[in-house]
């Protein structure tokens, strides 16, 4: 070392390191505090060098696929990058799900994946996969680092294309070789980043934002239909979208991405829209005039018969991602920015120009949406025998309301019921698998949320049959004395295709009975958890504080009525006000279609 | 709904990348994976100092789905600019053909007479073939070939689709 004082001010901006102590280093610089990972032979500088370091803290799961998952309930609960190591091959193979649930989802993950050496790359060489080529279509972008020179660089560019814009996974592929190789870290001016092609749109062009506050001001039947893009504009976003809301008075409604970001408790929130949404809901959004998006896509669960979606409505849609307007449903006016500035802008527009509700209209659409609310689509029959999964869920709902608790679910009727049952007021408490429906989500993604919230409630409502699918990771769980509370609502079946087989396949159950089920006490025992099971409506409260009393991990295996379906439900190929009703029979519900039945 | 895909006019679309490994692939793959036709794709790098390569796309659609395939292309991280070459204006397009024709006697005379009048150059000649070079847009490309077949169309290769917009205005 020749140390003049000039060579150690050089220093501090550019180094010589191992590209793996670069990787490292660079996830500092980007303020990373915890990797979801698991260890391989083509990572092993890299754990080398997480190994010789304090700031980044390593969680093991136990299969690469809930690395992914823990990083997205990480990243959904905090706003923050969710970041993934996985070696390479089979490590980077598992991953491919919850990378495709990331971009579904658009939730920013950086997730990094080891490599086979360079000179090795496609000669089949042992744990090689092309794994640029097979996450090409499952992520936002993706990076092979081919030159340790460019690994700094790369990784910040991951991190700003992860998180700008319409939020989503990238992949950073590293052959070991890179890894070992020396190169030269530069630590970038990280506010002042800009990408070389990629420009994210932030503010909505104000002509259009005039353009859409007249034709608010001017609704007579209007609605709010917000989505996920509220939670990843942030919690500025949503504060500003409940200003809005308060300021025009117009009713709101939600996709499933979208809860919280409005309390659901509030008298203006009609309920989740769309397949399994509230009767008010649906019925608000077919019949209204000047129906608003905000950061919602009109996914197929949200449209139902496109032909048939809200027929007389003039639609105002705001999204980050141009793709998205226009892709499904034909809209008036297309706003592209970020939802949190477009709506700050709205906000201005509407007060500038002195607009005021038309009180009388308000008052005849607030009738006519009482009406429907009187329906109260959601009731249920709690009878002293058998507990009913709503009741479950209500129940768990009332008993945790007053603490800090954040909610994951699986996929299927449970998540249904805990999107109609649980109320969330704030966003970034609710994670669920909205676009790919991955079963097995809720529990990893419970992992990676209790990680970033220690002291809180974490609860995943799940099914016996999602449970199965990812139930690795309780050990994960135990290992991080992580204590999380599985709700396990167990009917025994796969209970939404058994619906489905029950209202569109003459109940004709194939392959959906939840056979040679294990005992969920003894194998929460086996792993060092705690079991319970819950199956007395009548104690259900003291079932449910006894396993909130509990510190450590539950696995509450929750006893409930088999066959009970979930309702509201918008068939497929139907329209939005063709819902079918508890207490309908199949028979006497709106007709699937042979069109419908192929939609899905 | 593959039907609905095909329905509508052709559109050539130019697109702006950077240089980096895989940028063809991705624009491949977004065309495959959301099941929008390509009728012709070239690619080359055309600034070698900005690392920059243009991709040329001759797809087909009705409005909405070519306003989807402008906003998918445009949503991909390396790409600098997407133009619809023929909603945005005039523009000229180009494609190359060479053509291999096997005839003797009377057939290769007609062979070259037909050439001349698309002005298309002899590149290779034996006792028994010509390779002609033939340059233009896709319709005359494909009315030589028409009048080619008779007289002992062998093999054709095309570039496919180059094009670029009228006027001073660059992309």
């Amino acid at each position: 070392m020749s140390g003049t004082a000039q060579d150690s001010d050089q220093n501090e901006t550019t180094e010589t390191l191992s590209g793996a102590e670069i990787l490292i280093r660079a996830l500092t610089d980007q303020g990373v505090d915890v990797i979801f990972g698991y260890p391989g032979g083509a990572v092993l500088p890299i754990y080398d060098a997480l190994f010789a370091q304090n700031n980044i803290r390593h969680v093991l799961v136990r299969q690469e696929g809930g690395a992914v998952h823990a990083a997205e309930g990480y990243a959904r609960s905090t706003g923050k990058p969710g970041v993934v190591l996985v070696t390479s091959g089979p490590g980077a193979t598992n991953a491919v799900t919850g990378l495709t649930d990331a971009m579904m989802d658009s939730i920013p993950i950086v997730c990094l994946t080891g490599q086979v050496a360079s000179h090795l790359i496609g000669n089949d060489a042992f744990q090689e996969a092309d794994t640029i080529g097979i996450t090409r279509p499952c992520t936002k972008h993706n990076y092979l680092v081919k030159d340790t020179d460019e690994m700094g660089r790369i990784v910040h560019e991951a991190f700003y294309v992860a998180t700008q814009g319409r939020p989503g996974p990238v992949v950073i592929d590293l052959p070991k070789d890179i890894c070992v190789n020396q190169g030269v870290y530069e630590m970038p001016d990280l506010d002042n980043l800009q990408h070389k092609t990629y420009r994210p749109p932030t503010t909505g062009k104000e002509s259009q934002i005039a353009e859409a506050v007249a034709l608010m001001a001017g609704a007579k039947r209007p609605i709010f239909y917000t989505g996920g893009g509220l939670i990843n504009s942030g919690p500025e976003a949503c504060a500003k979208l409940r200003e809005l809301v308060k300021l025009t008075g117009y009713p709101i409604t939600s996709t499933l991405m979208g809860l919280g970001a409005f309390p659901a408790s509030d008298d203006q929130f009609v309920g989740m829209l769309g397949m399994h949404g509230t009767y008010e809901a649906n019925n608000a959004m077919h019949d209204c005039d000047v129906m608003i998006c905000l950061g919602a896509r009109f996914d197929d669960r949200i449209t139902g018969r496109l032909d048939a979606f809200s027929p007389g409505s003039t639609k105002i849609h705001v999204d980050v991602d141009p793709s998205s307007i226009n892709k499904n449903i034909s809209v008036d006016l297309g706003i592209v920015g970020d939802v949190g500035q477009v709506i700050e802008q709205m906000l201005a527009g509407w007060n500038k120009a002195g607009h005021q509700p038309d009180q009388a209209a308000a008052k005849d659409w607030w009738t006519t949406i009482q009406r429907w609310r009187s329906r109260d689509c959601l009731a249920f029959e709690q009878g002293k025998d058998v507990i009913k999964p709503q009741h479950a869920i209500q129940r768990l709902y009332e008993l945790t309301k007053d603490r800090d608790t954040y909610i994951t679910t699986e996929v299927g009727q449970h998540q249904m019921w805990a999107a109609q049952f649980y109320k969330f007021e704030e966003p970034n408490r609710w994670m669920t698998s909205g676009g790919l429906g991955t079963m097995g989500y809720g529990l990893p993604a419970a992992v990676g949320v209790q990680i970033a919230h220690p002291e809180s409630l974490v609860v995943d409502i799940s099914g016996e049959a999602s449970f199965m699918m990812n139930i690795q990771e309780i050990a994960t769980a135990v290992q991080y004395r992580l204590p999380l509370k599985v709700f396990i609502l167990n009917n025994r079946w796969m209970g939404m295709v058994r619906q489905w087989q029950e209202l569109l396949h003459g109940s004709r159950y194939a392959e959906t009975y939840s056979e040679a089920l294990p005992d969920f006490v003894k194998l929460a025992e086996c792993f060092g958890a705690t079991g319970m099971v819950m199956e007395d409506p009548a104690s259900l409260d003291d079932d449910i504080r006894k396993m909130l009393d509990i510190d450590g991990l539950v696995i509450a295996d929750v006893r409930v009525a088999k066959e009970e379906n979930c309702f509201p439900m918008v068939p497929s190929g139907a329209a939005h006000n063709e819902m079918i009703m508890a207490g309908n029979k199949a028979a006497e519900s709106p007709k699937v279609t042979d069109d419908g039945m192929a939609l899905v | 709904m593959s039907d609905e895909t095909n329905a509508g006019p052709k559109h050539t679309i130019a697109v702006l990348v950077d240089n980096e490994p895989g940028v063809l692939a991705r624009v491949v793959g977004l065309f495959s994976g959301r099941g929008y036709n390509i009728d012709s794709l070239t690619v080359a790098e055309v600034d070698a100092r900005r690392d920059r390569s243009r991709i040329n796309i001759v797809t087909s659609g009705n409005e909405m789905i070519i306003d989807q395939i402008r906003a998918q292309l445009e949503r991909l991280v390396p790409v600098f600019n997407v133009v619809d070459l023929t909603e945005d204006g005039p523009s000229v397009e180009r494609e190359l053909a060479l053509i291999k024709v096997v005839a003797t006697g009377e057939n290769r005379i007609e062979a070259l007479r037909v050439a001349d009048i698309f002005r298309a150059r002899a590149v290779d000649s034996t006792m028994g073939s010509f390779v002609f070079e033939v340059t233009g847009d896709s319709g005359k490309v494909n009315a030589f070939i028409d009048l080619m077949e008779p007289l002992g169309l062998a093999e054709v290769s095309r570039t496919g689709v180059v094009a670029i917009a009228r006027g001073a205005d660059a992309m």
